[in-house]
């Protein structure tokens, strides 16, 4: 194959700029084995974040030719244009060095998130649920925490509105809020615009869905379910009433 | 704990600034065009009732047949007498009221319209003119009036029913004479594919889905437990392709009505199928 021109990000948190580099790629390469091509040959103080190289566990990401991905999940061959690659860090983190980016914010926000509170165990000790309980939130456990969503979501990338919660922790709140065991509620924390997960930010424009490595359907499953369950505790009276005569939900509320 | 940010803002960034290199500017474009040429489409229908030939949304008058074909613009049909204008604008706020508040047509108008964001990783209206703007997405005016999306929906159905019985009144009549009759033409193949395509848009809704089952944590451990996960899971089937039921619905009620009121005009020669 003919040599492709990687043009990285190199920089700190202060200043950067693009740097080109030729690269001899190999037939099957992905951006990741380029970038490693390059510190190893050429720069060795180049730095990336990587792990497992097989898309599992969210380490390598960054923005290619301006779109959020998975380095080492993006072939070259699918990635070259006019003989060249871009590769520069996330855009919403702010840059440590080169490629790599802070996501320590993102930790922040796990931790406003209640944890599962599940009902007590059944009369031997344990937990039963049916398959068709839990099917809907196994989705959700697919996260990787890569990020990708939250780098490219526009309440955090262009108006740096943090009192959202960001696509990914949305779809964690989801996969507490559907729980079949779960007892608690997060719709008070979900509808908090201030201090909660300020989850009326998402203008629902999808682009977390369209980034997604592990292909998860944030906006449809995680997003969109969320939003009506708060328009029935906050906004429709008849659905909340009804819901309190026929015991439909047993969660409390906070 | 509180939202702090903890690092400083960025650049401004203008509206459209990306570093992507692929046609991100194609899909809104498209959307704009396809969008506008329905409003303004809509916009015509609602506003010419009638022409130099009569009516332009029903064809054949009822009263002659006891059949006829009904424009969707135009139903459920109300003609009270102190109202002077297009009886078209009687119905059509429910459906546009639907579609505007629809779960779809927010993501694509958002980005087609409001440029928030234009297309993904492409910067949106935060920093217009150089200032950057709040943002308050739909927590606030005039976005939070969105969440009034399922009270749409029921209006929506309702307006459903009509056209289903509009589609079959034009199949299955009564004659002025009393006498029950039968009939086939290409219009009711229209009305009829034109009702079955709002129903799968219809039968998809978001807020459909959480109704219908959605809304439940625990489907084994509540009343109707499993009858409700069904319903939701057949939602949720139609749902998975709502932007293309949005869109072939939407621009088949366009061609139902374009096909009626060419008929009216005699533009085009009256169709039946020939066995009924
Ligand atoms: S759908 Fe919502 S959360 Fe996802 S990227 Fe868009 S605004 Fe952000
Ligand atoms: S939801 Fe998808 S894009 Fe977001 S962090 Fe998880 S795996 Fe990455
Ligand atoms: S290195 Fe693990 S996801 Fe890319
Ligand atoms: S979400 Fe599109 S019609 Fe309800």
């Amino acid at each position: 194959m003919a040599d492709v021109r990687f043009r990285v990000w190199r920089g700190n948190a202060s200043s950067g700029a693009f740097v080109d580099y030729d690269v001899p790629v190999t037939e099957g390469w992905v951006v990741l084995d380029a970038i490693h091509w390059i510190q190893a040959q050429l720069q060795n103080d180049l730095a990336v974040r990587w792990n497992c190289k097989a898309g599992k566990c969210g380490s390598c990401s960054a923005e290619i030719n301006g779109k959020p991905r998975l380095m080492c999940m993006s072939r070259i061959e699918d990635c070259v244009i006019d003989g060249t690659i871009t590769v520069q860090p996330m855009a919403t983190f702010p840059p440590v060095k080169d490629l790599v980016t802070d996501v320590a914010w993102n930790y922040t926000v796990n931790q406003r998130i209640p944890p599962l509170a599940p009902k007590p165990p059944e009369a031997d000790g344990t937990w039963r649920m049916q398959p068709y309980d839990v099917d809907r939130v196994q989705e959700f456990r697919k996260c990787i925490e890569c990020f990708l969503c939250q780098d490219v979501c526009h309440v955090l990338r262009d108006h740096q509105t943090w009192a959202f919660g960001g696509p990914r922790f949305m779809v964690r709140t989801a996969s507490l809020e559907m729980h079949p065991l779960d007892t608690g509620s997060r719709l008070a924390l979900l509808r908090d615009a201030r201090d909660g997960l300020g989850l009326g930010y998402c203008n629902i424009t999808k682009c977390c869905t369209e980034v997604c490595p592990e292909g998860i359907h944030i906006t449809d499953n995680a997003i969109i379910p969320l939003k009506e369950r708060v328009v029935g505790e906050y906004f429709d009276p008849l659905a909340r009433g009804l819901t309190r005569i026929l015991g439909w939900t047993r969660e409390p509320r906070t | 704990m509180k939202a702090t940010p903890i690092f400083l803002p960025h650049a401004p960034k203008p509206l459209g600034t990306t570093q992507r290199r692929d046609r991100w500017w194609l899909e809104p474009l498209l959307n704009f065009i396809g969008f506008t040429a329905f409003v303004a489409y809509s916009l015509w229908v609602a506003f010419t009732p009638v022409g130099s030939h009569g009516l332009n949304y029903e064809w054949p008058q009822r009263s002659t047949l006891g059949w006829t074909y009904l424009s969707p613009f135009y139903s459920p049909l109300f003609g009270p007498t102190w109202w002077h204008f297009s009886p078209a604008i009687l119905v059509l706020w429910m459906p546009l009221g639907f579609r505007a508040t629809c779960y779809y047509y927010r993501k694509m108008y958002y980005r087609t319209y409001f440029a928030d964001p234009p297309a993904c990783a492409v910067s949106d209206t935060r920093f217009w003119q150089g200032k950057p703007r709040p943002y308050r997405g739909e927590t606030a005016f005039p976005w939070i009036l969105q969440n009034a999306h399922r009270w749409f929906l029921y209006l929506a159905i309702y307006v459903l029913v009509v056209l289903w019985i509009d589609a079959l009144q034009s199949i299955f009549f009564v004659a002025p004479t009393g006498q029950p009759g039968l009939h086939f033409g290409l219009g009711s193949a229209v009305l009829l594919v034109n009702v079955a395509l709002l129903s799968a848009y219809t039968f998809g809704c978001h807020a459909l889905r959480h109704l219908a089952g959605g809304n439940v944590d625990c489907w084994s451990c509540s009343w109707l437990g499993r009858t409700r996960h069904k319903f939701w899971a057949a939602v949720s089937r139609l749902n998975e392709h709502h932007m293309a039921w949005a869109w072939t619905s939407m621009i088949f009620v366009g061609l139902s009505d374009l096909y009626i009121r060419l008929l009216a005009m005699n533009a085009v020669p009256f169709s039946r199928f020939p066995w009924l």
